[in-house]
């Protein structure tokens, strides 16, 4: 009962949220500088050209009416016609957002596991050399921007020692039909392994730059949670009753400190959807924060607004989900949300 | 009572004069704490790379070694050179020295952090006093939930979008990490200010009729200092790394201008055989934050250790 | 009743190493408990008493503790020894602890029956079923006098309040029927009237169990309630040890004096009354008695000589100055084994008159 409040209470904020930034994109588009639809056609339109799309773009309404217009249309998945590739804005997300999806979470797994590992070891090995090189590896992740990091993995990695690619998704010499958009599951579904395992090792190197920041990030909160708790008084209790060694890393102490590692996720998921727009130029990926900065650099309004919207749906959704997990590890938010404050 | 009469009222159980003895032994524990600053070599590693980069860059035209090369300027001849006692850090592909860019580019960075946080460190903090102060009021909503929804994007995607809508230049791209950056002081205001919100002394300004202002300012604000300036240290380096991600697409340091971001992307098409052109001014880049990062935690702890 | 002692800390030494330098917390105490003996352990917050606790059950965090030289006997076997799953066995089954904030003694994030379950596995050392736990669980509830039990085993350690939690704490702690309990500070973080509910509780609970027990605590009062013995404690060493009423009656140790002095104070201002000053730095702590600097007592020799337990009555040791005499000054100024001398001094019949005589 106390959990379901509590989902039902995320969900509504996150629906508010996203009416927010719609609001924020709505008005971010009307701000600009010159006329959308003189952009939009190009400069040697003739006038009714113009008017005609003016009307068609409900240009002429008051703002309000325009807002609820493109409320509604973005609502259908309807966010016009993109400048750059002549096609449907929601079509392009489509065929885009996968890459970008897979690209996410590979290095999202990479970060959370690795920073797991990381952050338990350098926690029980505290103030010893384990500890601190995992200390100084952190810290240099956290102070380097990620496209920092795609560059010399590049450099390094792909051309130097020669063991990555250096660019796109897969070998072009397979040819994986395109069933779910990620290239790792449908080249499984083919059932050609060899393709699968090109898809991975494309991955490696792109997923590594986005994880590192985040990887340190959650390495770090990991260690001090883990150190912290450990000189709790519960744990000593829990020995002093004769709880036994193994139970109490693997339980009494993982779970509460794996509350702030978690919670810490969802903005270096976000972090790492901001970084994969660079990321993805640097090794040619053909996702959505390629196509997202491409529109970007052309202003293609339509374009930037879809793709700002959906990653903030997909940012909002991932925020909603930590913080189900958070409150699933930690009976005190549940209940206090549950109580309603 | 009036003011004076407070003043001459000597008792330790007096909170109001608590506050006044407080206020000395804070100073020496200022000192106290400089003193522990100084001790952690890390901090002072920090504070000392980015004093030297301060002054690197304040002093770009006198210290570089080919300060023409941050003009418009082209040497053919010398084009594409790797590191040599010469040039440090190589040339590019037009022959400019890039240790000079960089150390010009130093300055675009610095004030790209400084300009952000002067703009954007006052109106979050103020937005935050307010919705802290006016808690569960219509105030607080407003506020906090226009912060929730500009932090439901990721800061880099927000800027990238408002600085690719206005003109590709420095002063828009500042504006863009403005636009993303505020909520996250009046979220940390907001989160001080509301804890403090019922503290005997602030119910005790308002009792004894204390204008908002004073409230707010004289009353809380001092309680968030320290969390702000550990935040902007290390938000500095933050938004250098926003800005420098701007730059590397293209909107922000405009080229020629030697933006450590724009260096690092016009490099990238020279990999890796002239891999000098990308990887010193993205190495300048991590310095540069790391430095940042040092002093901020050297500060955390100096506060953290102050406030126990 | 035996006299063999069922708990013998000798000479213990503690370190914190903490950044900057090691602070010399435990300076060589010696404490011995009899099966079914009730101590108390009085002291100032500080003075090393749940720290001396902690190293006796092994759970000492560490880092940054650091048990530095002594030895920690349980029937007759040097724990110190001990790996960690001989401890383990040990622990709980034999000897437990209850902690002093029951807000922090129980995870936050698992129910209470969850915690339960563990701990009545370990102490029966065989495989029990679901519902057999769960009728433990809500025996040693009962036992504790908490109402509505089977709803307790489902809630949050969260949702009760903080007497109901130190009672859950000593159900825990006494449903494993341990011969030894360490009780730090129980309910000092609790209101007087629950405080004094709580430990009325854990007494009966202990004479019924006939469970000897260390009860540390910083009240006078509550030790002479329900102690046989009493060690006080200064700043990491043990300054005077004495059946309880002898003490009461005739404190020889100023700080022991000062310390009942300070009682009457009803406001909780504690000792500043009797006692100026507060517990020194452990990094550099005071040469010689570290209580000198704030006794009223002290001579140049207190400055320079860390004296020795000393005996100065039936079963009464002090370490003070005030009593050594010029033999004892000759003996301690051996500094490496300042309490060797005075160690064998008591003989082990005497101690046991304590008991017999509150009894």
């Amino acid at each position: 009962m106390n959990y379901v409040t509590f989902v039902l209470k995320r969900a509504f904020h996150a629906v508010f949220v996203l009416l927010g930034l719609s609001l924020i994109i709505f008005t971010v588009s009307r701000i600009m500088p010159g006329d959308p639809v003189r952009l939009a056609v190009g400069s040697r339109a003739p006038q009714w050209v113009v008017d005609n799309m003016r009307e068609q773009m409900h240009l002429n309404e008051s703002i309000p009416v325009q807002y609820g217009h493109w409320f509604i249309d973005a609502l259908r998945g309807d966010f016009g016609v993109s400048l750059v590739t002549r096609r449907g804005v929601a079509k392009d997300i489509h065929e885009f957002f996968p890459a970008t999806l897979e690209l996410a979470l590979f290095s999202a797994v990479i970060s959370l596991v690795g920073a797991l590992i990381l952050g338990s070891l350098s926690a029980r090995y505290k103030d010893t050399w384990v500890d601190n090189a995992i200390r100084v590896w952190s810290y240099l992740g956290i102070v380097t921007p990620s496209f920092v990091f795609a560059i010399l993995f590049v450099l390094i990695f792909a051309f130097w020692l020669n063991w990555f690619p250096t660019i796109g998704r897969i070998d072009r010499a397979f040819d994986i039909a395109r069933i779910t958009g990620f290239m790792t599951i449908d080249s499984l579904l083919a059932g050609n392994l060899r393709a699968f395992w090109d898809a991975v090792v494309h991955l490696i190197l792109p997923a590594c730059a986005i994880a590192m920041g985040p990887l340190a990030q959650e390495a770090r909160i990991t260690r001090s949670s883990m150190a912290d708790n450990l000189a709790k008084d519960y744990i000593a209790s829990a020995r002093a009753l004769g709880v036994s060694e193994r139970r109490i890393m693997s339980r009494y102490l993982l779970k509460p400190s794996l509350i702030p590692t978690v919670s810490i996720f969802g903005l270096d998921f976000a972090a790492g959807l901001g970084n994969a727009f660079l990321v993805e130029l640097i090794f040619n990926w053909p996702g959505l924060s390629r196509y997202g900065m491409s529109a970007m650099l052309s202003k293609d309004l339509n374009a930037i607004s879809g793709v700002i919207l959906t990653f903030g749906v997909v940012f909002v959704v991932v925020n909603v989900i930590v913080d189900l997990i958070v409150a699933q590890l930690d009976p005190r938010i549940r209940l206090r949300a549950a109580k309603g404050s | 009572m009036k003011r004076r009469d407070l003043d001459s009222y000597k008792d330790l159980n007096d909170p109001v004069q608590l506050a006044g003895l407080k206020r000395d032994s804070r100073r020496e524990n200022r000192a106290r704490n400089w003193y522990k600053f100084t001790r952690n070599p890390l901090s002072m590693v920090g504070l000392i790379t980015v004093l030297t980069i301060v002054v690197l860059a304040v002093f770009a035209p006198f210290i570089a070694p080919y300060p023409e090369h941050v003009k418009p300027f082209t040497d053919f001849k010398n084009a594409s050179r790797p590191p040599s006692a010469e040039h440090w850090f190589g040339t590019d592909e037009i022959g400019r020295d890039i240790l000079s860019r960089v150390i010009f580019g130093f300055r675009f960075s610095l004030m790209m952090g400084l300009v952000v946080l002067v703009i954007v460190v006052p109106i979050g903090v103020l937005l935050g006093l307010l919705a802290g102060y006016y808690q569960n009021s219509w105030v607080d909503s407003l506020i906090m939930r226009t912060t929730d929804v500009f932090l439901a994007v990721p800061p880099l995607i927000l800027a990238l979008a408002i600085a690719s809508i206005l003109q590709p230049n420095l002063f828009n791209a500042m504006l863009a990490v403005c636009l993303t950056w505020w909520p996250w002081y009046t979220r940390l205001v907001y989160g001080v200010t509301s804890g403090l919100r019922n503290e005997f002394f602030v119910t005790s300004a308002e009792v004894t009729g204390a204008r908002l202002p004073h409230i707010l300012f004289r009353e809380i604000l001092p309680n968030c200092v320290s969390p702000i300036f550990t935040k902007m240290s290390l938000d500095m380096g933050w938004v250098i790394i926003l800005g420098a991600s701007l730059s590397f697409v293209g909107l922000g340091v405009q080229p020629p201008r030697p933006g450590l971001g724009t260096m690092v992307s016009g490099g990238t098409r020279y990999l890796p055989d002239q891999w000098w052109i990308s990887v010193f001014p993205a190495l300048a880049i991590v310095v540069l934050v790391l430095g940042f990062n040092l002093l901020g935690d050297g500060l955390r702890d100096l506060f953290a250790a102050e406030d126990s | 009743m035996s006299d063999a002692p069922l708990l013998d800390i000798r000479n213990l030494e503690v370190d914190y190493r903490v950044f900057g330098g090691t602070l010399h917390v435990l300076d060589g105490i010696d404490i011995r408990v009899k099966p079914g003996e009730k101590i108390g352990l009085v002291g100032e917050t500080g003075c090393g008493k749940t720290t001396a606790m902690k190293s006796s059950l092994g759970v000492l965090p560490s880092p940054p503790g650091l048990i530095s030289g002594g030895e920690i006997l349980y029937r007759g076997k040097n724990v110190l020894n001990y790996g960690q799953k001989k401890m383990n066995s040990i622990r709980g089954r034999e000897m437990t602890m209850i902690f002093q904030d029951p807000m922090a003694a129980l995870n936050p994030v698992f129910t209470v029956g969850r915690q339960f379950e563990p701990v009545l596995r370990h102490a029966a050392g065989r495989r029990l079923s679901g519902s057999e736990v769960r009728e433990m669980s809500i025996a040693a509830l009962k036992n504790v006098a908490l109402a509505d039990p089977e709803r307790l085993l489902d809630s949050y350690p969260t949702q009760l309040s903080g007497g109901m939690r130190q009672r859950v704490c000593i159900g825990m702690a006494l449903s494993t029927n341990p011969k030894l309990l360490i009780a730090d500070e129980p309910g000092t973080a609790l209101d007087v009237t629950i405080q004094a509910q709580v430990l009325s509780l854990l007494n009966g609970l202990v004479d019924d169990l006939n469970t000897a027990i260390i009860l540390i605590t910083h009240s006078l009062g509550v030790v002479r309630e329900m102690t046989d013995r009493v060690y006080v404690m200064y700043a990491g060493v043990i300054v005077e040890t004495a059946p309880v009423r002898d003490l009461f009656s005739n404190p020889r140790h100023p700080y022991t004096r000062g310390l009942m002095e300070s009682v009457p104070k009803l406001s909780g201002g504690g000792l500043s009354s009797a006692i100026m000053g507060r517990i020194p730095d452990y990094m550099h702590p005071p040469g010689g008695c570290r209580f000198h600097p704030r006794c009223p007592n002290a001579t140049e020799e207190c400055r320079h000589l860390k004296p020795a337990l000393t005996t100065v009555g039936t079963d009464h040791e002090v370490a003070c100055h005030l009593y050594g005499g010029e033999k004892n000054r000759a003996e301690s100024s051996g500094k490496s084994a300042p309490n060797g001398a005075s160690k064998e001094s008591p003989a082990g019949g005497e101690r046991t008159q304590g008991r017999n005589l509150h009894a």
